[in-house]
């Protein structure tokens, strides 16, 4: 067998890495270049022709102050919903993994869920919010839980920090888990040896090393928060008077709800690149001080 | 005096631990009390679910059972969760035969085009669904109409996983698997092709099984995607007509409830049997990635 003729390349790339290549090229690479080339043109996604505008887009969607209200409100959304995750989900393992009774029991518990679509969580939630805790303020007379959080715009808002911090706690309390026991327990018992309590070798060695998931943990949970859209579309749907309306709900409206394709795939690029620059920033700093063992 | 020292550290450490216990569990519950409120109001009529929503048992029309029937119904469960099937089952095989595959060569060959797909392919893991949502409708639905076919999807949800598939794989080829072995299998007389389906493709279980359980969650539980896709309600997905049925049946609660809880059954029950292997699967899964 001849293996360094270019026909035997070619063969045995297209034999393995054929029919990968050519549906992945066919959903991101061409879809991503063409995208690109539709913020250029002014299409209403049914007539054929696609007239070139220039940037007219991009004026567009910087004038569009919805877009930025949007944006600006997901940011919100996402540094609270992240710092209140990370929290959680730290607790969470801080809790289980003492060798308490049931402990498998609890991480499937939190962990459920994570494996539900948002479509079906937002809606179990809806319910939650509108008729279990306004019954629950009734039947003991607590004014603020009365009436319905998610008709107000605050309170949906604080619906969905709610809701997201139950849909992930428990995903990245794994990380944490599967973090902690990549730490040799070796450099453990050395501390212990050296005089440490369980307190200070917890948050002078465990923690420190551990540095790696907190970035990850980080990473995952911003870049999903800044993307919300199924809970975003079941929970609130927008509502009250839009005051819930997320980045990506905005593109999707203004793409596919008012046919302004070209302006719609602007905003994308934008808050994508927000996106971009928020998470690689926060892995560039946490990697920066990382320790290893 | 040590050993009460000890006596007293160690009933210390008791009562931590009865402490944290009765946090976990207060914490624990509510976490699964939305699915708790759910099951508690899916066996009431809707009279009682409006009244009272917190009572164990309808006091008007007491345990109902008819929800279930009725939004089976209405809702076409069984097509629903037939063409769920097919398309999850399907695009996880594909994505495991294909990304397995590519990583094979890309892996093992330092050829120009292996080393240039690998990078476009982990340059894309970072860029959002939403960003190329509108030229694949453009694209698929404008000029080549394409849309409406399960096929459709299928090839999109794997041309979608397969960045992510390939990298763990290609991870798991060049730790796991010594070049010896490939090149015994050659001095015998195997193809790449025997290679690889032979000897280094029954050797990478964990990682194929790692990867089957993150894809099938993932497009079980994906609502976007085919939203854009299937518009034809004989070709819904279970998140769909979860979505279309909330939309069409709002003052049905109990209708609602238990199509909501039909549409988490299935994946719950995977869970509770495979429970150890997706806990391990989505960990890994997310470190590598």
């Amino acid at each position: 067998m001849k293996r360094n003729t270019t026909s035997y390349k070619v063969t045995q790339y297209l034999m393995f890495a054929g029919p990968a290549t050519v549906l992945f090229c066919a959903v991101v690479i061409i879809p991503l270049v063409y995208g690109f080339y539709l913020t250029f043109t002014s299409w209403d996604g049914i007539s054929a022709s696609k007239p070139f505008v220039g940037a007219a887009n991009y004026a567009a969607a910087f004038g569009d102050g919805d877009f930025w209200v949007a944006l600006g409100r997901t940011l919100i959304y996402s540094a609270i919903a992240v710092i209140l995750v990370n929290v959680m989900a730290f607790f969470l393992f801080f809790l289980v993994p003492r060798g308490i009774k049931g402990q498998n029991f609890f991480r499937a518990g939190f962990f459920i869920p994570n494996l539900i679509g948002g479509i079906v969580l937002g809606y179990i939630w809806q319910f939650v919010f509108n008729k279990a805790i306004t019954a629950i303020g009734e039947n003991l007379n607590i004014g603020f839980l009365k009436n319905s959080w998610l008709s107000t715009p605050s309170g949906a808002m604080a619906c969905m920090i709610i809701v997201a911090v139950w849909q992930y706690a428990g995903y990245m309390m794994l990380i944490y888990v599967a973090g902690f026991m990549s730490v040799s327990k070796s450099l453990i018992e050395a501390a212990q040896i050296d005089g440490c309590t369980q307190s200070q070798a917890t948050w002078k060695v465990i923690v420190p090393l551990m540095r790696a998931s907190f970035v990850q943990c980080l990473f995952l949970t911003i870049t999903r928060c800044f993307m919300v859209y199924d809970v975003n579309l079941s929970l609130t749907n927008g509502e009250p008077y839009n005051s819930s309306v997320m980045a990506a709900m905005h593109v999707y409206r203004t793409a596919f709800t008012n046919r302004a394709f070209g302006t719609g795939q602007a905003e994308a690029l934008i808050l994508f690149i927000v996106c971009a620059i928020v998470g690689v920033t926060q892995v560039y700093v946490g990697r920066k001080g990382e320790v290893s063992a | 005096m040590y050993e009460l020292e000890n006596a007293k550290a160690a009933r210390r450490r008791k009562i931590m631990n009865v402490i944290m216990w009765v946090v976990l569990l207060i914490l624990f519950i509510l976490f699964i009390f939305p699915f708790l409120i759910a099951l508690l109001n899916v066996f009431k009529a809707n009279a009682d679910i409006n009244r009272f929503p917190l009572a164990l048992i309808g006091p008007r029309k007491g345990f109902v059972t008819s929800n279930f029937p009725t939004a089976m119904e209405k809702m076409h469960f069984w097509r629903v969760f037939g063409n769920s099937a097919i398309i999850t089952v399907s695009a996880t095989i594909l994505t495991l035969l294909f990304s397995g595959m590519a990583s094979f060569v890309i892996t093992r060959n330092n050829w120009v085009a292996c080393r240039l797909i690998f990078a476009l392919m982990i340059a894309s893991m970072v860029i959002p669904f939403q960003v190329l949502m509108i030229p694949i409708v453009s694209i698929y639905g404008g000029t080549l109409n394409l849309l409406n076919h399960r096929l459709t999807l299928i090839l999109m949800h794997t041309g979608f996983s397969v960045s992510m598939a390939t990298f763990m794989y290609s991870g798991s080829i060049k730790t796991n698997i010594p070049l010896e072995l490939e090149e015994a299998a050659l001095i015998d007389g195997c193809t790449r092709w025997q290679t690889y389906w032979k000897v280094v493709y029954p050797l990478l279980g964990p990682t194929t099984a790692t990867v089957a359980i993150i894809d099938a969650m993932a497009f079980w539980n994906d609502y976007l995607l085919p939203s854009l896709i299937l518009t034809k309600q004989d070709l819904y997905t279970i998140p769909i007509a979860t979505q279309m049925f909330y939309g069409s049946y709002a003052s049905d609660m109990g209708c609602i409830l238990a199509a909501l809880i039909l549409a988490m059954l299935p994946i719950l029950i995977l869970y509770l049997v495979m429970q150890k292997y997706i806990v391990e699967g989505v960990t890994s899964g997310a470190v590598k990635g």
